[in-house]
Order: structure tokens, then C-alpha cells, then sequence
């Protein structure tokens, strides 16, 4: 029996008005996402890709069509319904690590968890930067760790809550290829871990290739879908 | 909540552990502890002004009476707490060996004086010893020149009545005494408790009774307001400044500046707190951008900011508060060595204003933020993408102008200053939108004009650059000239008004104004006054007629006194006019409406009235009047109504007739001058040749009301000096207002490969734009507001002061960019690679 996609994208279409301009970014899109996939979103830049993970994660609602998230209507909601959904089983890596500069790397991490009320909210957070390699630098402020050690934090932040899906947009668009390759390691090494959902988007083909599948946007529509033993690749 | 209390409390203790709070905090405590500071001091002061007018009448109010003063007020009195003292005055022959001499009797009760202070001495040429209270029993104390004139001693017995009492002092100086300037014949005072003894008090003696009363403000009001009902027939309630008109004026716009300076250090420091909360604002908007990624639900998120922006704006102005507290208790100790005696205790509304106007500015400027957020998915804040767009520039500031609006009425107590003040800010506001979008548009012009020319220079390169940072920040750097401009408008304001009222205070009682007035001159004498005046070389000594005459009827109407409300009215109708007649108007008049009469029109019946006595008995331009002179009907016409100014000490009429109207009549001459130090001598020998002649000596009044305006124009000082705090609040927070930015940018260019220099200079020359426009329209408007707020509030002539104009321009062009540039210099020196790290 085939199992139930844990993310499920039908008809996805967003649009907006950009100068007088209808710009369509997807059009019509189907996708389905299973436990535990590892899924890469590649295409060349304005392609929509950070726009597609952006509605598969709820932090934007598409113009047409609809999004489930464990066969339970998920676009369809309010913002704080999504809200409650993304704090329950959701986990967030960008580009440009969004950590919040008044914030020491340990609060930056305790930051999701404290909102949820979860408990053993500081335990967690050193525990989770221990992980990826960060025990001493807790109390410093993202200004004062390199671009690596930020995304690390971002990874800790990602992962502390215990997320069923983990979405990661470009995380290693701001590292040079060395930084980036310890950042994937981590990455893809806690995913096994955690047995967590992964949704990546990149235009970094290596990268790309370590999952287990790639979806190719272009022109707002996904044109290939190529099935990778990504698993076998690590 | 609790989640949402817990989650404001730690993230505003991360905030500030990383210091992103202070700059906000260091404004809101600098614009809390100005509030404060000012709000404490001036109202300390202000009461401390009203005390010093108290002291003038020996109490904060007066219930005044020709009969015994009814029980119920002082029983009223005493139900309110209020300290009382009862006082009884009236003339009497005191007698010593076999020398009677006519004396102002003042009775006093042991409270008394209730205000101010008595200066005693054993010898008229004595400094005299400050003194709080009433003579003993048994005891007097008498007037130098009462002592002169029955030639007593201090230890003499003189008889009073049917008493006996012992002089035990001379009174040198009596602050009381002054408003019955009239009342010339020479004081002693004895205690109240000797009056009995004394049997001076019949049924129709002629006794001025008085209640005095002494408290807070608030039971002042109380009883006032309570007592004014019960009063009957011959009783009223005087306070300072319907019982020494002299120094109203001076009092009332002491306390209107006073109002003035709270009110603009309120706008200067609301000022502040909105320029120095717009980083926070942009800091804010990334925590809970991320927050909704988190999945916290939008109430939370919401609530958190909330309690977060609550939270910081409540303990900077508990702390400003205190440092307010504090700032205002040193000035106060300075200023009570200087120029009050004692200030009254602060009270707790400057604390409720320093915590309103920080807890409602902060919100006023989160609120557009919070109702943007709220309609926002999590992507469009991170991605700032509709951020810009949902509000519009003036529905971010509406609330925050809402909040500064009420503030103004609540603290400028005048609904015409409010007003005014609103619509002054409101057009200094569109000035500087449209006036710096004209500079950047010319300066666009002349940049592109002059390209391929001129433009080779490197520098005028760099100065374009700088310039046109106007137009890439447009918005931002619209609201740092408004917030420079405003601050400097309000200094200048308040430094041009402090100005024209002080001197206006000096001019009103110049050093050589009238100290002397001489009454009942025969006509045969008026050359020997004049030689007199000539002797001494007194200038301006002008001898004036006097004729009185009864107003009889009104255009042919009889006056009925009953038929008036007014008691003044009454009071004015039934008395007799002093009447005269002179050819020229006097300089301290003023003609509002009609002609003053030509050479050609003396003779004529025509009449000139004064403006407000006119308007108390209701006449008009063109009535007819017929006044009883002398037994005779002398029928008058008003041609013309003038302002007298009364402050000046000259002698002044309410009525005056051309020459040729009244010569006729029996007329007796009154002159007013100023005595030169050292003169005396020779006015005892002018009083001895005349001795009918009756010489009013007001020197020591008018020494009262100079020292009062002197110690109001000090606490005007001071209370100016202390809103430059404000002020530079206000340009603080203008400065670091766009700092982020700038630094971004400075970055950048550095970055690029920007020099040091050319990004100073670029920076300079936009700074020295942004100083430019906002001086010059600052400069403008603050002109135009001094203007009408002299001329419409305070009542007292504007004068432009170019010196003080152009100098706070000048400053102003050279200051604010050098003080930009000192915010920016570490950056500049800063390695570009480290650079790139702090932004």
C-alpha cells in the first residue's frame, strides 16, 4: 500500500502584480512528499523555488489551489492556524541564517522553543548546540561568529524543537564550498538522526544530488522529477 | 499571556544585554528626566511665584470687609485646614508726650504675617532683621517716620486709644504694605489682642477688616470657590492679583512662560521619543517576523511587543523620572539660594506626565507597526516586501501625532496657545516636505547641468553624492529635519520670548520711573514746584491739573448705581472723578479709538475716557456725559478711548477734558517724578515753603515690584536654560535616528573604494543640507510663532533679533553635521572587512 504523503501541493499556482505586470511564478503544480524523503527544489534564480517552499511551509498562501500538510487541509487556514502547524512539526533554515542580532546564539535557539512552552527550553538549546559543535560559543552574538558557525546555530535552532519536516532554503548559499560542505554534512547527518522530512531548495547541484529526490522548476512549472538513491550517494 | 509576559520580559533583557536598547532607553530616560525635571521645577517655581505675590498681601487670600468679618468663613477656613490671621486697619492719632500725629493703624493677630516677612531695626538707618511674626502684647512697632514725627524712641511708651504700649521696634519694611499706596500717613502695628483695650473701635468707626489665608493652591481654590456665595454687602476675596494690579501682569506671564516651557519640553521630548524609537521599530519587526516562522500565533506575537514596548517605555521613565527628581532638586536648591526664599514641595503631576507621555509615545509609535504586522504573512516581513507599501508615511505618524496633540492641550492650559502651537508644528511639518524636495530637486538640476563641467572636480563630486543621499532617503531624512527643525524652532521660540518679556519688565519700571508723587498743589505753587524741578534737574516732572466732578447722567439718562452688577461699576460711579486736561496725549498712553483733539478743538466740551472704565460703566464713543463740578452741570462729549498704562507709576487720569474746558473750575495739582538719591534734603525744604503739599513716597513699592520681576525673570532663566535639555534630546535623537542606515552605507562605500574623505564629505555636505533647511525654516517659523504669541498672548511688543536668528542658523549649519560626523568617524576608520561583519 502506498504510504500517505506527509506534504501534499495540488494546482499550487502564485501570482502577483509587479508593476502593472502579472507575474504567474507557478502554475498548476502537483506535489507529493513523503515521511522521511529527502527532497532538493533546484532551478535557476526567480525560478520560484524559495517561493514554493515559502507555501509548502505556510509562510505565504498560494493564489490557487492548496496545500496538506499529514492529509489535513494546511493553506486553507488562517495564519495562526499555520502558526500552530509550523511550531508543532515544522524546522527552518534560510540563506541568510536569520538569527536575531540582539540575541546570543543559545537564546537565539531557545527563541522557537520558549514560544511553543516547551519544556527544558535552555537544556535543549545547549544540548542542541553541542550537537553541531557550538558548546562554547553560546553566549556570543551572531556578529561575532563567522557566516559557518551562524548557520550552525540556524541548524541547532532548526532541530531543538524536534521538527517532523525541515525546510532549508539555500543554507549554504552565504558559505564559501568548504563551510558548505561541513554545514551539509551536519545537515543531512542530523536528518538521518532525527528521521525528519527534508524540503531543500538550491541551485547548487551537489548539493541537490545527495537527496533522494530533485524536483526542477522552470517557468513556474516543475518539469522533471528524478527519483536519486540519494541515500546510497552518502 | 503569561507565555507572552515571560517571552516580552526575556527578550527585553536580551535586547538590552546587547545593547540594541540603549540608544532608545538613553532618549526616553533624556526625554523623561527634561519632562520631569521642568514639570517639577516650574511648578515649584510657579507656586513659589504666587507666594511671592502672597506674600505682598501677608497670606495666598484675603477676605476683605468694611464690618467684622463674618464667623462662617473662618470657621470655613478652619473646616479646610487653612491657616488664618485676622488684621484691622484703620487711622488713628497716636499720641506721645504732647505730639499727636495722625498714624495707619494695622491690628494684627500673632499668626501674623501668614506669607513673607517683616524687617524690624532699632534705628531707621538699620538693614533690619527679618522677623515671622506679630508684635506682643503690650508692644508696637511704628514706621521710622512716624517715630520722626513724634519723635520717639525705641523703648517709649506711646498712648494708642485708651492705651498704653511700648515701642519695641521700628518697622523698616512692611511687604504687605504696599498695595494701599494711598494710604499715606505712617504705619504702627500692635497685636490684636491690644485692641479692645485701646476702645478705637466703635459702632461706625471706619475699619478695613480683613481675613487672612494661607495653604495649598488646591484649598486656596477650595475655599475661594466655596466662600464666594456666602459673601455680602461690603465683603470680598482678594487674592495677589486683584489686590496688587501692579504686579498681576508681571505674575501672569511669569506663569505663562513658565506653561510655555513645560509645554515645549514636552514636544522636544516627545520629539525625541519618536526619532530615536524608528531603529527600534526596524529591530523589532525581524524578531517577530521570525517569531511567526516559529509558529507563534499572531495574538502572542502581537502581545509580546506590546508588553516588550510597555515594559521599556515604563522603566526609562521611572528612570527619567527619578533623574528628573533629582536634576530639578539641585536646581532648585540653586535657585533658592538665588532668588526664592523657599520652595513649596513638587507634587506627583510631572511624575504622571513623564509616564504618560513615554508609555503613550512609545505605543503611539508601535501602534501602525502592530496593525501592519497583523495583516502580514511571516514571508512578507522577512522579505520586507509590503512592509513600505501597506502604510502610508502618515498613518505610521498619525497615532504619534495624536499622542503629542493631546499633550499640548493638556500642558499649555490656553486652548489659543494649544492651537496655535498644533498649527505652528503641523505647517513647520509641510515646510520642510516641500521645502526640502525643492532643494533636492534643484540640487538634482544643478548636478546634471553642470556634469561634464564643474563636475570633474573630485570634491563637488563628492558634495553631489552627499546631497543627493537626501533624495535616497528621502523619507527618512524628511522626519530628521522635522525633528531637527522642531528642536531648534523651540529654542529659539522660547529664547525670543524669554527676551521681549524680560525686557519688556525693564522697560515697564525703568531705573528713573516716577519714585514720588506730590498731591494738592495750589495753582499759586505750581512755579515753585517747577523751579524745584529745575533745581534738582529732574526731568519730566510734569505738573497735572485736577478737577472733581460727579457723573451725574449718561445721553441724557440719570446714573442709577443700583442698576449696575458690577461693583466695581458701582464703586467707579459713585466716587468722584479726578478730571484734567492736557493738550498733548501722554506717552504712556495709548488712543484705541476716536481723535485726540487738535490746538483748534480747546475749549470744546470733548471728553477722553480710559478703555476699561469706560467699558465697566458702559460708555461708548460719542455718549454724552454731564458731570457735577463744583455745583455746576458740565456736559462732555467722548471723542476718544485710550489704553493707560497704570505699571508705569506715572500719574495718569481716567478722564481728561482739551485745556480750556475745565480752567475755570477751583483745581488743585498732582505731579509725579522720580526724586535723584541724595535730593531729599532739598524736598523737605520744598515742603516746608508748602507745607499743605503732600509727598507719597513709592520708591519702596516700586523696589517690591522691581525685586519680584527680577526673581520672575531669574526663574525665566533657568527654566530656559534647563529646556535646552530638551533640545538636545531632540537633536540626539534626530542624529542617531538614521545612523543604521547611514553606517550601511558609509560601509559600502568604503567598501567600493571610497575614501575616508569622500565619505566624510559626502556625509558633511548632506548634514550641512539637512541643518540648512531645517535652521532656515525653524528660523522662520519660530519668528512667526514668537510674533504672535507676543503680541496675542503675552500682550507685549515683538522685536525680530537678527544677531539671534542668524547665529542659531549659523550653528546650526556648522554643528549638526560636525555632530553626525563625529557619530560616523569610528566607522570610518574602521577596516572594510571588519565593517562588513557589524552590519
Amino acid at each position: 500500500m502506498q504510504p500517505s504523503p506527509v506534504i501534499q501541493a495540488q494546482h499550487l499556482t502564485y501570482k502577483f502584480i509587479s508593476h502593472d505586470h502579472k507575474i504567474e511564478v507557478l502554475r498548476d503544480l502537483q506535489l507529493s512528499i513523503f515521511k522521511g524523503e529527502q527532497i532538493a527544489i533546484v532551478g535557476s534564480s526567480g525560478s520560484g523555488k524559495s517561493t514554493l517552499l515559502s507555501l509548502l511551509a505556510g509562510l505565504d498562501i498560494p493564489t490557487s489551489g492548496s496545500v496538506q500538510i499529514n492529509n489535513s487541509p494546511f493553506s486553507s487556514l488562517d495564519e495562526d492556524g499555520r502558526a500552530a502547524i509550523r511550531a508543532q512539526s515544522m524546522g527552518f533554515i534560510f540563506q541568510s541564517f536569520q538569527l536575531l542580532p540582539s540575541l546570543t546564539a543559545l537564546e537565539n535557539v531557545m527563541l522557537p522553543l520558549q514560544l511553543t512552552s516547551q519544556a527544558n527550553a535552555k537544556e535543549r538549546s545547549h544540548e542542541a548546540l553541542h550537537n553541531v559543535g557550538l558548546s562554547a560559543r553560546m553566549q556570543h552574538y551572531p556578529k561575532q561568529l563567522s557566516g559557518g558557525e551562524q548557520q550552525r546555530v540556524a541548524i541547532a535552532r532548526a532541530f531543538a524543537t524536534n521538527p517532523t519536516i525541515l525546510f532549508a532554503d539555500e543554507p549554504t548559499g552565504n558559505l564559501d564550498n568548504t563551510t558548505g560542505q561541513v554545514i551539509i554534512d551536519l545537515l543531512f547527518q542530523m536528518n538521518i538522526e532525527a528521521g525528519t522530512t527534508l524540503v531543500l531548495v538550491t541551485h547548487d547541484v551537489s548539493l541537490a544530488s545527495r537527496c533522494q529526490r530533485q524536483l526542477r522548476l522552470e517557468n513556474g512549472v516543475l518539469t522533471e522529477q528524478i527519483a536519486l538513491s540519494g541515500l546510497a550517494a552518502l | 499571556m503569561m507565555l507572552s509576559l515571560q517571552l516580552a520580559w526575556t527578550q527585553t533583557l536580551s535586547l538590552w544585554r546587547a545593547g540594541a536598547l540603549r540608544v532608545l532607553v538613553f532618549s526616553l530616560v533624556l526625554a523623561v528626566t527634561a519632562i520631569s525635571a521642568i514639570g517639577f521645577f516650574t511648578q515649584r517655581i510657579e507656586t513659589a511665584l504666587n507666594q511671592q505675590g502672597g506674600l505682598l498681601l501677608g497670606g495666598d487670600l484675603a477676605v476683605t470687609a468694611d464690618h467684622a468679618i463674618p464667623d462662617a468663613f473662618l470657621k470655613h477656613a478652619e473646616a479646610l485646614g487653612i491657616a488664618t490671621a485676622k488684621t484691622y486697619e484703620f487711622a488713628s492719632m497716636v499720641v506721645f508726650n504732647e505730639t499727636n500725629q495722625l498714624a495707619q493703624i494695622k491690628a494684627v493677630e500673632s499668626a501674623f504675617p501668614l506669607r513673607g516677612d517683616l524687617a524690624l531695626g532699632q534705628r531707621a538707618t538699620d538693614v533690619g532683621i527679618s522677623v515671622k511674626s506679630a508684635p506682643k502684647q503690650g508692644e508696637v512697632w511704628i514706621e521710622p517716620k512716624l517715630a520722626n514725627l513724634l519723635d520717639v524712641g525705641v523703648g517709649d511708651d506711646v498712648k494708642v486709644g485708651e492705651q498704653t504700649l511700648l515701642v519695641s521696634a521700628l518697622l523698616l519694611r512692611e511687604p504687605s504694605r504696599g498695595g494701599d499706596m494711598f494710604g499715606f500717613a505712617p504705619r504702627l502695628m500692635m497685636n490684636a489682642a491690644d485692641l479692645a483695650s485701646t476702645k478705637l473701635i466703635q459702632y461706625g468707626s471706619r475699619v478695613k477688616y480683613q481675613l487672612l489665608l494661607a495653604a495649598s493652591p488646591q484649598q486656596i481654590n477650595a475655599f475661594s470657590a466655596q466662600s464666594t456665595p456666602m459673601l455680602g454687602r461690603g465683603e470680598k476675596i482678594q487674592d495677589v492679583k486683584n489686590a496688587r494690579p501692579e504686579i498681576k501682569s508681571a505674575l501672569d506671564k511669569a506663569q505663562q512662560f513658565l506653561g510655555l516651557s513645560a509645554m515645549v519640553s514636552v514636544i522636544l521630548s516627545m520629539v525625541a521619543m519618536l526619532l530615536s524609537s524608528l531603529p527600534y521599530i526596524k529591530q523589532s519587526l525581524d524578531t517577530f517576523a521570525l517569531m511567526r516562522c516559529f509558529g507563534a500565533a499572531k495574538k502572542t506575537v502581537l502581545q509580546i511587543l506590546a508588553i516588550q514596548t510597555m515594559l521599556i517605555a515604563f522603566f526609562s521613565a521611572l528612570l527619567g523620572i527619578l533623574l528628573g527628581f533629582i536634576a530639578q532638586f539641585g536646581l532648585a536648591t540653586l535657585a533658592s539660594s538665588l532668588f526664592v526664599e523657599t520652595l513649596p514641595p513638587p507634587t506627583i503631576t510631572p511624575i504622571l506626565t513623564g509616564l504618560i507621555a513615554s508609555v503613550a509615545m512609545m505605543f503611539a509609535v508601535v501602534l501602525p507597526h502592530l496593525w501592519q504586522i497583523r495583516n502580514l504573512t511571516a514571508m512578507n516581513i522577512l522579505r520586507r516586501e509590503t512592509v513600505s507599501q501597506q502604510l502610508s508615511m502618515q498613518a505610521k505618524f498619525l497615532p504619534a501625532a495624536l499622542v503629542m496633540g493631546s499633550m499640548i492641550c493638556w500642558q499649555a492650559r490656553n486652548i489659543q496657545l494649544a492651537v496655535s502651537t498644533i498649527l505652528a508644528l503641523t505647517a513647520l511639518c509641510l515646510a520642510i516636505i516641500g521645502f526640502s524636495y525643492l532643494v533636492i530637486t534643484l540640487a538634482n538640476r544643478l548636478f546634471s547641468s553642470s556634469l561634464n563641467t564643474s563636475l570633474n572636480n573630485q570634491l563637488l563630486r563628492d558634495i553631489k553624492l552627499g546631497v543627493l543621499g537626501l533624495k535616497r532617503r528621502f523619507g527618512l531624512s524628511t522626519v530628521q529635519m522635522i525633528g531637527f527643525s522642531m528642536g531648534l524652532m523651540v529654542l529659539i521660540l522660547l529664547a525670543l520670548i524669554r527676551g521681549d518679556l524680560i525686557n519688556n519688565w525693564q522697560a515697564s519700571l525703568p531705573i528713573d520711573a516716577p519714585n514720588r508723587f506730590i498731591i494738592n498743589i495750589q495753582p499759586n505753587q505750581i512755579d515753585g514746584v517747577k523751579q524745584f524741578f529745575d533745581a534738582q534737574k529732574i526731568k519730566g516732572g510734569t505738573v497735572f491739573p485736577m478737577v472733581r466732578g460727579r457723573l451725574m447722567s449718561k445721553n441724557g439718562k440719570e446714573i442709577n448705581t443700583t442698576e449696575w452688577e458690577d461693583d466695581r461699576a458701582k464703586r467707579l460711579a459713585n466716587r468722584e472723578f479726578n478730571l484734567s486736561w492736557t493738550a498733548q496725549m501722554q506717552a504712556d498712553n495709548q488712543l484705541l479709538s476716536g481723535q485726540w483733539w487738535t490746538p483748534a478743538e480747546h475749549g470744546q466740551p470733548y471728553l477722553s475716557l480710559e478703555q476699561d472704565l469706560a467699558d465697566t460703566l458702559g460708555i461708548q464713543l460719542g455718549d454724552e456725559l454731564v458731570f457735577d463740578v463744583a455745583g455746576d452741570a458740565l456736559t462732555l462729549t467722548v471723542t476718544s478711548l485710550r489704553k493707560v498704562d497704570w505699571d508705569t507709576m506715572r500719574a495718569n487720569f481716567f478722564a481728561v477734558t482739551p485745556p480750556g474746558v475745565l480752567d475755570s473750575y477751583p483745581a488743585n495739582y498732582i505731579s509725579s517724578f522720580h526724586l535723584p538719591v541724595g535730593a531729599n534734603v532739598a524736598m523737605n525744604k520744598l515742603i516746608k515753603t508748602y507745607p499743605n503739599l503732600t509727598v507719597i513716597d513709592v520708591a519702596a513699592l516700586m523696589q517690591q515690584v522691581r525685586g519680584i520681576m527680577q526673581k520672575m525673570s531669574n526663574a525665566i532663566e533657568y527654566v530656559f536654560a534647563f529646556s535646552l535639555f530638551a533640545g538636545l534630546a531632540v537633536l540626539y535623537a534626530a542624529l542617531i535616528a538614521t545612523r543604521d542606515e547611514r553606517i550601511n552605507e558609509a560601509t559600502l562605500m568604503r567598501v567600493f573604494g571610497a575614501s575616508r574623505r569622500q565619505v566624510s564629505l559626502a556625509y558633511l555636505a548632506e548634514f550641512a543640507c539637512i541643518g540648512l533647511i531645517s535652521a532656515l525654516i525653524a528660523t522662520i517659523a519660530a519668528n512667526a510663532l514668537a510674533y504672535y504669541i507676543s503680541v496675542q498672548i503675552f500682550n507685549i511688543p515683538f522685536q525680530f533679533n537678527v544677531m539671534l536668528t542668524a547665529s542659531i542658523t549659523l550653528i546650526s549649519i556648522l554643528v549638526i553635521p560636525f555632530a553626525a560626523w563625529l557619530g560616523l568617524r569610528k566607522f570610518l576608520n574602521m577596516p572594510a572587512r571588519q565593517l562588513l561583519n557589524s552590519i
